[in-house]
């Protein structure tokens, strides 16, 4: 089986400085890989070097050749200047017909909505509709970044929902990055936790239970409350064999 | 018939408006409308380069067109506050072009004329450099349609789709450049950003796709130049500023419309 995704020592970073450092990442076919960590961790940079938005300061991407990947952004700001319907969203940048709009959209958990204005739709509408978008092209691998920012509970558990209806029906790989960290770690087969590196990763109950993470989100259900008051104090585990250095 | 002034300038007129209008709704959606005022304000300073080195004026504002245009990218990419460095230049750039202009010997400098425009003063050999211009500004932007607007909703889900932001933005750019190289004898150099907005804006109320808002503004723009010509014939006032004049009128009356629909 061959990786979709290779990260080996990427590291990223912004003006010269350095958000993240030596990352060694595989993805394989039909995984779900979570990624979670405090704000400012390089999540969102991590995303933005695999779709290829952001060139790697050292270390290399290597994607499949001809990998396929649907990416649903955090949020998308439409001007209200663009008038743009959802159907005419999603015959970007490639035409489509109207029978794959309508059927992307089912997939997606929103057939109805084509003729509407995408200034005009909910939250949960429209996080559908970028989900819709990445739908297209039969992708092998699904990229979230925080896709459910903004949303509340009940619409982000529906939308987590819909990503695993989409994975069992495409068999894609899901990557995605979240703060929901009790909602999405019991779906995922591997959970990577960052800090400016990678600070522990392996199954959800082998990251839960690692002393790294712990420092990072607490314990137990209230670990996604402890989210923004990270301590970069915090020391590791055996099983983590690296140094803070870099990330600070 | 072109050896007629007021036909020139009716083809001169309505060549620049519909070929930029496209362009205009970019510059909207993209909130470039300070970009488009800085680029156009160094068009000054083009003009006083092409005189000093006796050089073809459209040359000359396309080539100080384009570097400005591309400094603006290159300084407002760099986290440097967009807003204040577009101030900065746009100013600067008209201020420096009137000093420049001052210094060029002789009388023979209509500084009015590259201000607000000239339109009736078009010659043939213009009229071919307009249209050219113009047909090359609409080809541009009607080839990359799909790639610029992806861009524009987002710059990151593009390059996902395979489409590459930066060259979007150099085309826009570069659209911009020759548009503004072509409409300092229309509108002049104060006004062409007005010619870019005002119809795309004018438009907006009356479309619910992107390529509606774009024919929209076409027509809005054709009308614009039209009605200019006539008014400011009638009415013996500038024919640059009164084409801008219709076009705000009709920018409030669909605003107008769009508020008593809601």
């Amino acid at each position: 089986m061959t990786a979709l995704l290779e990260t080996s020592d990427l590291t990223l970073a912004y003006h010269g400085r350095t958000v993240l450092s030596d990352v060694n990442l595989t993805l394989a076919p039909g995984e779900i890989v979570t990624i979670v960590g405090p704000n400012g961790s390089g999540k969102s940079s991590l995303i933005r070097a695999l779709i290829g938005a952001l060139s790697p300061a050292k270390g290399h991407v290597t994607r499949k050749p001809g990998l396929r990947i649907g990416y649903v952004p955090q949020s998308l700001a439409i001007d209200p200047s663009l008038p743009m319907t959802v159907a005419r969203f999603l015959n970007l940048p490639r035409r489509i017909g109207s029978a794959q709009v309508a059927e992307t959209l089912r997939q997606a958990g929103v057939p109805d909505l084509a003729r509407h204005q995408m200034t005009a739709l909910s939250g949960g509408q429209f996080q559908r509709v970028l989900l819709a978008r990445a739908l297209l092209g039969d992708p092998d691998i699904l990229i979230l970044d925080e896709a459910t920012q903004g949303l509340d509970q009940p619409g982000t558990a529906q939308f987590y929902q819909q990503i695993e209806t989409v994975k069992r029906q495409k068999g894609c790989a899901v990557l995605m990055v979240s703060h929901d960290l009790h909602v999405v770690m019991a779906a995922s087969d591997r959970v990577l936790c960052l800090n400016g590196h990678v600070c522990c990763e392996g199954t959800p109950e082998i990251v839960a239970s690692a002393p790294a993470y712990r420092a990072l989100f607490g314990t137990g259900t209230q670990g996604a409350l402890a989210l923004y008051r990270h301590q970069h104090t915090h020391s590791h585990g055996p099983e983590c064999d690296h140094t803070h250095e870099a990330a600070e | 018939m072109l050896d007629d002034f007021l036909v020139r300038a009716a083809l001169a007129g309505l060549g620049v408006a519909v070929a930029v209008a496209p362009l205009g709704c970019f510059v909207v959606w993209r909130r470039m409308a300070y970009f488009g005022d800085a680029t156009s304000h160094a068009a000054l300073l083009g003009v006083a380069l092409a005189l000093a080195f006796d050089l073809p004026i459209f040359g000359g504002v396309l080539v100080i067109a384009l570097a400005m245009a591309l400094l603006l990218t290159l300084l407002t990419g760099k986290g440097v506050s967009g807003d204040s460095i577009l101030g900065v230049l746009a100013h600067a750039a008209l201020a420096f072009g009137l000093v420049a202009v001052s210094f060029l010997p002789g009388v023979r400098v209509d500084l009015m004329g590259y201000l607000v425009g000239d339109i009736l003063a078009v010659s043939k050999p213009d009229l071919a450099v307009i249209w050219a211009g113009a047909l090359a500004v609409l080809g541009l932007v009607a080839a990359r349609w799909s790639a610029l607007l992806s861009a524009t909703l987002s710059p990151d889900m593009a390059r996902a789709a395979g489409v590459d932001p930066q060259k979007e933005q150099f085309i826009l750019t570069l659209a911009l450049a020759i548009t503004v190289a072509v409409a300092i004898k229309v509108v002049g150099a104060l006004l062409i950003a007005a010619l870019l907005i005002i119809p795309a804006a004018a438009a907006r109320p009356l479309s619910r796709a992107p390529e509606t808002m774009a024919a929209a503004a076409m027509i809005i723009g054709a009308a614009s130049a039209l009605g200019g010509l006539l008014v400011s014939f009638a009415l013996d006032t500038p024919t640059g500023p009164t084409i801008v004049c219709i076009a705000a009128v009709i920018f409030a009356l669909t605003r107008v419309v769009q508020a008593g629909r809601a």
